[in-house]
């Protein structure tokens, strides 16, 4: 760590169990982010994150390495009921994190107000894409690090850095929300659950398949069929926003095809816009994703300075990604 | 003490493409017919509806304001742009009521008074308390908060207003992506403006057929219209102080009319829900995101 130079971006990896913890430390991760298993966190899936005990020993574990440890608290605290998200942050800080991710104006200022010392990055579910919002963050809170919604074009993150004194995070690898993050009830609306509320998105608890008259393979989420396979054909997760809908009198991928993000091609012009920070999605992924995903990223940003060339080390990541499809997304503006 | 307790309503901002000409004679007719106390318009959804949109808002805003009722000047859910950064740093000093929709108008408006719109993710009694601190009075809540989280976050910080979204298709996603644009095989900047053909928005159904979701611009809403069906008791005792009914092409005249009778307890629930079923609603009615479920369900609500 003390060798990184000013200007090297930090790698930011997801952790879901220890294991993957391990395993980011082990492939090279800067700094690692998991959550508690509750619904503080935006990814409560069951078998998911981390008792107190497992992150204080992540903690140790990832330090032994030189990696930070980020603990996501980043969902919105449930009225009559803040003090499990209070107390989310305060196990954080006594864990020995190196920061928090958060979103609520309720966590953010507990945090900032209880633990002054603790650093705060504000997570993605935040929203917070101009300068005005961040700067509202950086100086109520104090926020360090402002995890970037993926709404903004390569050009558009630069221009921001030039206006805010904090710095960047992006993602550049994973699952890719088509909405702006923390700006969606999709979820709920078919389900009664989703990420503001309950931590979750298209929750597995209210999927089904169902095969039609014709043999196909109907994938439906909350009873709504978000997708439809033919005879033979692997059938999908049915995440609602790339599912394949009805509209103008045709069908197909209204908000997004079933592709994953990968920046990979964009890294260095990311580093020029002053992005500090990289992020690589997944803390529902198993330790062999992580350690796969996280090493070809650990080449690919060392290539920015002088390593190895990590094309084909990223390219073998397609394999990894959902439907095998891969986009910049936002970051180009012919996305939109 | 019967004034106090006199649920009042509100038109909430026109979120769909309409021209400036409907837009217009839709605030003129509402401001001589509408029994609504409150009227928040302009462009909330899309920046670059803002050039047409624009000239109509003085206009409106005087005919609403001469017939007596409360105009609130809406903001941009979702700015990206200088343009657009700049538009809301001015309105934020216009004197005029304001409901901001994003915390980039947060520092704008400190130190005056602001509504904290339902695009803001207010869910407990905490950060609306926060707001309050700078300057909210009143707040509408995301659309997917149960009552029984708005009735604690009401109880705890009752000194800032509780408004109810009641009426119309569901806002429940922004992107960065314009979906019109895309289902005609456009792109966000050489748009065309074709939201414009679609004035409840451009209805998307499940490959089956089944009604499901409908596209805005860049903005996504259910297909079904929701509604709060809540007699005025039931609201008072929430902490509800109003409730908010979203613009549609179907009659708001008589949408407000049918709400205004049943608040004064002119009709029942069930008269309620028969007439707004015998008007030409944008979708069929659902309710169940006020007890906590999937929001596209009506259900019977108990209290």
């Amino acid at each position: 760590m003390t060798s990184m130079t000013d200007n090297r971006m930090e790698l930011v990896c997801p952790a879901g169990t220890p294991a993957a913890l391990r395993a980011a430390a082990d492939a090279g991760a800067d700094a690692i982010y998991c959550g508690f298993a509750d619904e503080t966190n935006a990814r409560n899936f069951p078998g998911l994150n981390f008792s107190p005990e497992e992150l204080a020993a992540g903690v140790v574990h990832a330090h032994k390495r030189g990696a930070k440890v980020l603990v996501a608290v980043n969902t919105f605290a449930r009225a009559g009921d803040i003090r499990l998200w209070q107390n989310a942050v305060d196990t954080a800080a006594a864990c020995g994190a190196d920061a928090v991710i958060a979103a609520d104006i309720a966590v953010l200022d507990h945090a900032a107000s209880r633990h002054p010392d603790l650093r705060l990055h504000l997570s993605v579910q935040a929203a917070a894409n101009t300068p005005e919002a961040i700067r509202f963050y950086t100086e109520t809170f104090g926020v360090k690090r402002v995890v970037l919604p993926r709404v903004l074009s390569v050009p558009e993150i630069a221009a921001l850095n030039r206006e805010i004194d904090v710095e960047t995070e992006v993602f550049v690898f994973g699952g890719l929300c088509v909405m702006t993050e923390g700006r969606c009830s999709l979820s709920s609306y078919a389900t009664g659950k989703s990420p503001n509320l309950t931590g979750v998105c298209s929750p597995p608890d209210h999927v089904d398949y169902a095969e039609d008259e014709a043999g196909r393979m109907k994938a439906r989420l909350g009873g709504f069929t978000i997708d439809c396979f033919e005879n033979g054909e692997p059938a999908g997760y049915p995440t609602l926003c790339k599912g394949r809908f009805s509209a103008l009198g045709r069908t197909g991928y209204l908000f997004e095809d079933p592709v994953s993000l990968n920046a990979f091609e964009l890294l260095e012009d990311l580093a020029k816009a002053g992005v500090r920070a990289l992020k690589i999605e997944g803390r529902q992924r198993g330790k062999a994703y992580i350690a796969g995903v996280v090493g070809a990223f650990r080449k690919a940003v060392d290539g920015l300075s002088g390593g190895a060339d990590a094309s084909a080390a990223i390219a073998a990541l397609k394999a990894m990604s959902e439907g095998g499809q891969q986009t910049t997304g936002s970051y180009k503006k012919t996305w939109r | 003490m019967a004034d106090r307790s006199r649920i009042e309503l509100a038109l909430g901002p026109c979120l769909f493409n309409w021209p400036a000409d409907r837009l217009l004679d839709f605030y003129k007719r509402i401001a001589a017919e509408a029994p609504v106390d409150r009227v928040y318009l302009g462009e909330v959804v899309c920046g670059k509806r803002m050039p047409f949109n624009d000239p109509v808002w003085p206009e409106a805003i005087e005919a609403l304001t001469r017939a007596g009722k409360e105009a609130v000047l809406s903001t941009l859910a979702q700015p990206v742009n200088k343009r657009e950064r700049e538009i809301l740093r001015q309105q934020a000093s216009y004197d005029l009521p304001i409901e901001i929709n994003d915390m980039s108008m947060v520092p704008a408006c400190s130190g005056r008074s602001f509504t904290a719109g339902p695009f803001l993710n207010i869910y407990n009694e905490a950060s609306l308390g926060f707001l309050a601190g700078r300057g909210a009075v009143s707040w509408c809540p995301p659309v997917e908060l149960p009552l029984e989280s708005i009735q604690k976050i009401a109880a705890l910080v009752p000194d800032v207003e509780t408004e109810l979204f009641a009426f119309g298709r569901l806002p429940l996603a922004l992107s960065s992506r314009c979906y019109h644009a895309r289902a005609h095989g456009l792109r966000k900047d050489a748009c065309q403006f074709i939201c414009d053909r679609d004035p409840d928005g451009m209805d998307v159904a499940t490959l089956d057929g089944r009604r499901f979701l409908a596209a805005n611009g860049i903005q996504t809403l259910s297909d079904a219209c929701h509604f709060a069906g809540l007699a005025a008791g039931h609201l008072t005792a929430i902490g509800v102080r109003r409730l908010r009914l979203s613009p549609h092409s179907v009659d708001m005249v008589a949408v407000s009319g049918l709400f205004r009778r049943f608040l004064d307890g002119l009709i029942d629930a069930g008269e309620l829900e028969a007439e707004l079923e015998d008007l030409n609603l944008p979708g069929p009615l659902c309710n169940a995101y006020l007890t906590g479920e999937p929001g596209w369900k009506k259900t019977a609500i108990r209290f």
